[in-house]
Formats: C-alpha cells, sequence, structure tokens
C-alpha cells in the first residue's frame, strides 16, 4: 500500500515536470527566442491555454504526498522552510507575468512583465533542481523526525550540509538544462519560422550542454551518496532507467538534426521521465534520507498514513484521475497545432 | 505566548484574510455569471452576453490573484504549521487533496475555455464551460470548509500511539453536519459579496451616466440575487450555524456574546464593550431574553455563560470575537435592509432613477468583504485555543524548528508581495470598469490566437 503511493506520487511529480517543465523552459529561452513583440507573443501564446492546468499538477501531487505521508510532508516542508517559501514567490511572479502582461497594451508593460516571467522561470528550475538534488542526498534530520537546512554552509556534502553545496547546485543546473532543452523542443513544435528556427538552434547548443552535465551528475551522485546504486545491484530491471536516458539523449539528437520535432519532444519527455524515475527508484523506500545518523532517515513506512485512509484514497483518487485526464486530453486537442505570429497590435 | 506561535500565527491569518477576499468574489459571480449566460440564451438578447463577457473579464484577473496566493495556503500547512500536518495530515489531507484532483483540475481546465473559448464554442458548450469554472469553483470551497469543519467539530477519526489522527470513516468526514451548515452559510457569504459588487458597479454606471442599459442590468441581477442571498445567510444559514456552536462549542458562544454569567432567559448585546477584567459588559444595548429564544427557541432557556468553564478553553481573545461576531451580524442585518427597500424600489420601476439609493448601492462595495473576512475571524478565534477543537492545542501545531525570525521574515515578504498584488489587482480592474461591456463583434479572434491574451 505505502509502495503503491509511492509510485502514485512520484508519478505526479513527474507529470508535473514534464508538462509544467516545458512552461518553464518557453519562460526560459522567450527572451532570446523572438526578436519582435508579436514573435514573443507567440512564444507565450504557446503555453498560455495550458500552463496553469500544468501547475495545478504540483498541488494536486503535494495535496497527494500531504494524505499519503504526512510525516514527510511535514518534516520536509518545515525544513525547507526557507527556499520553499522563495518557490512561492517565485510561482506567484510567474503567474502574474503571464497572467497580467496582456491586459495593457504598453511595450514597457509587456517588456516589464515578460522578464519577470523569463527571470522566474530560470530561478524556479534551478530551485525545483536544487531541491531534488537535497532529497537524494540527503538532510540532517534529527529523531523527532524533523531538520532545519539553512540556505549553506560550508558548501560540501557532509553532515552540516545547507540547502546549497555544490553537489545541489549541480542538481539545480541540470534541471535547468534539462527544462531548456524541452522548453525548446516544445517552443519549435508550437511555432513556425522564424522563432522555430531561431529555437532549433537553441536546441543544438543545448544538446551537448545537457549530455556533458547528465554524466557529471551521475558521477556526482555516485560520490555524494555511495549508496545509490545498491537498489540497481538488487534489481537489476532498474538498469533499464539509464539506458532510456541514453534513448532519450539519443532521441533528442536525432529529432533534432533531421527536424523530426515530436521525436525530439518525446525525447526530452522521455529524459525527464527516466531521470526522475531513476532518483526514485534509487531512494525507495526511503523518501528523505539522513546526513547524520542513517537510522533517522524517513521512509514510506514510517511516514505514511493510516490503511483504512490509504485504501479509501484509492477509490477517489482514480476517479478524479481519470476525470482529470479526460479534461487534459480536450484542452490539449483543443489547442493542438501552430501558434501563428501575428501582426503587431492584432490579437489583443 | 512563544513568539515564533504569534508569528505563524499571523503568518496563516495575514496570507489567508487577503486570500479570501478573492475566492469570495470568484464563487460570488461563478454563478451570477451562469445567470447572465442563461439568460442571454432563453432571451435570445446579445445584451447579456456582453455583460456575462465583462463579468468574466474582472473575474479572470481576480481569479489569477486567488490562485496566485491560494497555493502559499496548501503550503502552509507544512512548512509553518508542521507538527500539526504531521499529526492530522492523514484525516485533512484527504479532503486538501480531493481538491486539488476534483476541484483545481476541473477548475483550470475550463476556465481557459470559458475565457478565451467564446467565438469558438457553440452558446451552449459556452455556457457548459461556465457552468464547470463554477461547479469547479464551488466543489473547491467545499473541501476547503470540510477541512476547516473538521478541525471546528472532528468526526471520524480514532488517535493513535503516537498522537496521531487516523481516517476511520469517509463518509463521516466528507458529510460532517458542520460543513453542510458552514458552507452553506459561506457559499451565500460568497454570493452576497458577487451580487453586492455587480450591483455596486451598476450604480456607478447609472451614476455616471456611462453604460446605461448595462447599469440597470447589473443593478437588476445584483439586487435581487444579493436580496435573496442576504436573507438566506441570515435566515437559515446563520442561525443553524449559531445553534451548531451553540450545541458543539458553548464556550464559544458565550465569547462571541461576551456573556460572562450564565443565566436562564439570557439577553442579546446589540452594542456593548466587553471588559475581561472585570467580567462584564460595558454600555450594554440589550435585547432580554433575546439570546435564549434565538438559539433554543424558548424565551427562559438558559444559556452557559464563560463562568461555567474553565479560563484555559476560554476564547484567547475574547473582545476581538466579540467585535468580530458583532461587525458580522450588524453588516448582515443592514445588507439585508438595503437588499429590501432596494427591491421594492426596484419592483416599484424606481429604483434607476433613485439617486440616493443608488448612492448607498454604490458604497456598499466594501462592506460585504468585511462581513466574510468579520465571519471567518468569527470562526477561527472562536475555536481557539484549539487547533482541533477539544483535542489539540493551537501552541502544540506549529513547526518546531522554524524560528521566529525566519517566519517574521517571510511574513514581512508576503506582505510585501500582497500588497504589489493588491495595487495591480485594482488597477486592473478599474480599467476594466472604465471601459465597460464591449460588443462581440469588436476585436474577438479566433480562439488560438488570443489564448493566452486578454
Amino acid at each position: 500500500m505505502e509502495t503503491l503511493w509511492y509510485i502514485v506520487v512520484a508519478l505526479m511529480l513527474a507529470t508535473y515536470v514534464v508538462l509544467d517543465g516545458f512552461d518553464l523552459g518557453a519562460g526560459i529561452i522567450c527572451l532570446i527566442v523572438s526578436r519582435t513583440p508579436a514573435e514573443r507573443k507567440a512564444v507565450l501564446h504557446t503555453i498560455g491555454p495550458v500552463w496553469d492546468g500544468n501547475e495545478v499538477w504540483l498541488l494536486a501531487a503535494g495535496g497527494t504526498l500531504y494524505f499519503a505521508f504526512p510525516l514527510l510532508y511535514a518534516s520536509s516542508f518545515s525544513g525547507f522552510y526557507l527556499p520553499l517559501m522563495m518557490v512561492l514567490w517565485l510561482l506567484m511572479l510567474r503567474a502574474i507575468g503571464i497572467e497580467l502582461r496582456n491586459h495593457v497594451p504598453s511595450p514597457v508593460w509587456q517588456g516589464f512583465f515578460d522578464v519577470v516571467f523569463s527571470l522566474s522561470s530560470v530561478l524556479l528550475a534551478i530551485f525545483f533542481g536544487a531541491a531534488l538534488g537535497n532529497v537524494i542526498r540527503g538532510v540532517p534530520l534529527a529523531a523527532d523526525g524533523y531538520f532545519f537546512e539553512p540556505l549553506w554552509t560550508n558548501w560540501r556534502v557532509g553532515a552540516q550540509n545547507g540547502i546549497l553545496d555544490w553537489y545541489t547546485v549541480l542538481a539545480g543546473v541540470v534541471a535547468l538544462v534539462a527544462l531548456t532543452m524541452h522548453g525548446t523542443l516544445y517552443v519549435i513544435r508550437k511555432t513556425e519560422a522564424p522563432v522555430s528556427t531561431r529555437a532549433r538552434r537553441i536546441a543544438l547548443v543545448v544538446w551537448p550542454v545537457l549530455l556533458v552535465v547528465t554524466l557529471l551528475s551521475l558521477g556526482a551522485t555516485m560520490y555524494a551518496r555511495p549508496g545509490v546504486l545498491d537498489n540497481y545491484h538488487a534489481h537489476p530491471i532498474g538498469l533499464l532507467i539509464p539506458l532510456a536516458v541514453a534513448a532519450a539523449l539519443g532521441m533528442i539528437l536525432h529529432g533534432s538534426l533531421s527536424q523530426k520535432e515530436r521525436l525530439a519532444f518525446a525525447g526530452s519527455t522521455l529524459y525527464l521521465a527516466a531521470m526522475l524515475v531513476g532518483a526514485a527508484f534509487a531512494l525507495y523506500p526511503n523518501v528523505l534520507p539522513a546526513s547524520t545518523d542513517p537510522a533517522y532517515r524517513l521512509t514510506i513506512y514510517n511516514t505514511a498514513a493510516a490503511h483504512y485512509g490509504l485504501t479509501i484514497g484509492i477509490i477517489w483518487w482514480v476517479l478524479g484521475m481519470v476525470l482529470a485526464l479526460g479534461y487534459f486530453f480536450f484542452i490539449y486537442r483543443m489547442f493542438r497545432g501552430k501558434v501563428k505570429v501575428e501582426a503587431e497590435g492584432e490579437g489583443y | 505566548m512563544d513568539s515564533a506561535l504569534l508569528v505563524d500565527r499571523l503568518h496563516f491569518a495575514f496570507t489567508v484574510t487577503f486570500h479570501y477576499l478573492f475566492p469570495q468574489l470568484t464563487m460570488g459571480l461563478a454563478p451570477l455569471i451562469v445567470v447572465l449566460k442563461s439568460l442571454a440564451i432563453w432571451k435570445k438578447d446579445e445584451n447579456y452576453n456582453a455583460a456575462a463577457r465583462f463579468w468574466a473579464k474582472i473575474f479572470g484577473i481576480n481569479f489569477v490573484i486567488g490562485v496566485v496566493t491560494g497555493i502559499p495556503m496548501e503550503f502552509q500547512f507544512g512548512t509553518n504549521w508542521s507538527h500539526f500536518s504531521r499529526l492530522a495530515g492523514g484525516v485533512i489531507g484527504q479532503t486538501l487533496a480531493m481538491e486539488g484532483m476534483f476541484a483545481f483540475f476541473l477548475e483550470s481546465a475550463f476556465l481557459g475555455l470559458f475565457l478565451y473559448g467564446e467565438k469558438r464554442l457553440s452558446q451552449w458548450a459556452h455556457w457548459g464551460t461556465a457552468v464547470a469554472v463554477f461547479l469547479g469553483s464551488w466543489l473547491s470551497g467545499y473541501f476547503i470548509i470540510a477541512t476547516d469543519a473538521w478541525m471546528q467539530h472532528p468526526v471520524g477519526y480514532s488517535r493513535a500511539a503516537d498522537g496521531s489522527f487516523q481516517l476511520t470513516s469517509f463518509w463521516q468526514l466528507l458529510l460532517n453536519p458542520w460543513a453542510g451548515w458552514q458552507y452553506a452559510h459561506n457559499m451565500s457569504g460568497a454570493l452576497v459579496t458577487g451580487s453586492f459588487v455587480m450591483a455596486s458597479i451598476g450604480a456607478f454606471y447609472l451614476l455616471s451616466r456611462k453604460h446605461v442599459e448595462h447599469g440597470r442590468m447589473f443593478v437588476r441581477v445584483g439586487v435581487i440575487a444579493a436580496c435573496i442571498a442576504s436573507i438566506f445567510q441570515l435566515f437559515p444559514t446563520g442561525d443553524q450555524q449559531g445553534r451548531m456552536v451553540a450545541t458543539h462549542q458553548p464556550v464559544t458562544l458565550a465569547g462571541m456574546e461576551a456573556l460572562f454569567q450564565g443565566q436562564p432567559g439570557a439577553p442579546l448585546v446589540i452594542i456593548g464593550q466587553p471588559n475581561v477584567q472585570e467580567r462584564k459588559l460595558d454600555n450594554p444595548i440589550i435585547l432580554p431574553k433575546m439570546l435564549s429564544f434565538l438559539t433554543y427557541r424558548r424565551w427562559n432557556a438558559n444559556v452557559q455563560g464563560l463562568d461555567q468553564f474553565p479560563q484555559q478553553v476560554w476564547p484567547e481573545n475574547i473582545p476581538l470575537l466579540y467585535y468580530s461576531y458583532h461587525i458580522m451580524v450588524g453588516l448582515g442585518t443592514i445588507f439585508i435592509a438595503i437588499m429590501v427597500i432596494s427591491v421594492l424600489l426596484l419592483w416599484r420601476r424606481k429604483l434607476y432613477d433613485a439617486r440616493a439609493m443608488l448612492w448607498v448601492l454604490l458604497l456598499s462595495l466594501p462592506f460585504p468583504y468585511i462581513a466574510n473576512t468579520a465571519g471567518w475571524m468569527t470562526a477561527e478565534i472562536g475555536r481557539q485555543p484549539w487547533l482541533i477543537y477539544g483535542l489539540m492545542m493551537t501552541r502544540e501545531g506549529y513547526s518546531p524548528r522554524v524560528s521566529a525570525g525566519n517566519g517574521l521574515f517571510t511574513l514581512l515578504g508576503f506582505m510585501g508581495m500582497y500588497t504589489v498584488l493588491g495595487i495591480l489587482f485594482l488597477f486592473l480592474v478599474r480599467r476594466e470598469i472604465e471601459q465597460g461591456p464591449v460588443w462581440m463583434a469588436e476585436k474577438i479572434e479566433p480562439m488560438r490566437r488570443v489564448a493566452a491574451a486578454d
């Protein structure tokens, strides 16, 4: 039962990263990929109708985490207090950046909100990566299941770690590069030349960087958490995951070079999903390793809610998920196809 | 009081109070927009569609601010109230997670279609998206009320050896009798806000002689809806909510009324200042025996006073509780008076020219917000010193590792951020009111292009 909910939460978070990942990625490149206000508007329109629904996956995953693993929710949210609050502020800035820009047809107003939107997208990508880095590396848990991390300490991955050290910064960079890749491939799919041509050039520059940081992060993870491969040794089927990552990188490269937009985007989707599933597979059954005494670690067993609640939750979760997938299928069908760049002044 | 506890309480109080300024309009306007869309189809009158489009714009701006200020609420259960979350998450996590699964997905999916899809959808399909947004926002409200209701009147749980609460009955949690009346009371409160805002902007148009046709429509629809909602707010919902408090939280009722001495034939206080030191009410104006009658339907029924409870379970801040409650009830009574007079004038076809009454409607705009806020303060201050009524004290629930300084830092951050949001909101809404309702022929493009626009 606990394992089932672990999978559910992990999948919901992965869905969030895949879906909102291209919103963030489009935000990261939106200032670079567009030259005219009309082009920028077109880039924003590629995510305009869907970004809000995509963000709901974060809230739904958070709510599910809360009800299935209350102690994990309580411990991690209070322990990561400062960075989480900053994430909240960034989420607010991103939302008002994209939603309020079109209310006033002034270049100063729109320019300002575009910068707010893009900058908050960049920082959110880094923060999410660093957060995942913290979970993999472990946090200074005490016997009561709580911890508090300062923003940084000595930048090393020892027992006195902060939110930021060399490892979590690297994780943030990986997330930034990966989401840039994902968002760029999304923009290529949803726009026409000249925006898509520029995006293609960005994709070809980002790909080697992504390859390098992916390899770096694998090595760094093995160094920072020596036991990280235990689950892979115990269950060799898990080795399919790194294979999937490699295949995904190949798909992105092949798709980008041969202009197969769908293949490339499928590749970056697979890349994000496989990286996250790989991390979840390595952590299981731990959900928050302790950098202090390994005995203090939080697992799915010592954080889960009681069985009755988890059982009843499956019923409404499946029902809710069927409905949600129905809406998403409908919305993405409504907004399928490419967004055209319009002449100035139209479309407001 | 431990200062981290104080900061965490202020943190939640500030962010939730500011947040709820927006959902109350969202939930109040959503059914009114459905009414306008239905009238447009029924009467085949394009004026109603233009009106619906105008309110959809206000709704859209309001919704954005509601969403961005709502996300911190879910986070704060973990960040600032981790010990509460750890112990109660197995129960209230259910309703909060269901809100995400059933309400947020529905709302977010159909809001975009509703706001920008009018041209692409048939008129019935567009009406359907308005209904979907209405259902989503009202469903969201129910899950939040069910969560709060469990904290006010816990049901369907058991307690494990480590002190954590476990769900034992899903349906008891979801169909908590407290939640039913609180929901009805809260939603009609939201409708009061929505309809007062509509009437107020209509009155503004009539008084400034702009968009007169729509001004009349807004006044007409707003006044009728506000009259129904204001009366429903007092009876049966407010009355039943009060009796729920009398049954399950008698000490809260005593605090709300500042009834220091329990007595048969207890009076209802209209005005007066609670004096906690001397255990009496200064300068009271009272209606004799009225409280007994309202609570128990008998003039000489005994109402328990604060003296019948140990002081450690008294609501901590009796003056604040008393004033919140009396402001809510006082404003609610005034709302009924305003709206009954307005409906009579409307019926006699005099309202559109009754400038004095239109001024009253215009200036009434902030008061539903104050009444709703005061109502929630009554509920939440009345629950103190308990976090989960009778089971867990508020001082046991906050995050043990988050220092007062960090909490204060983020509280100040939210204050700054919300000031900016508030200014942006007023600025953008003022522009929309200035522009007024727009006809379909103007600047409506195929949806894909304008999807993120407007």
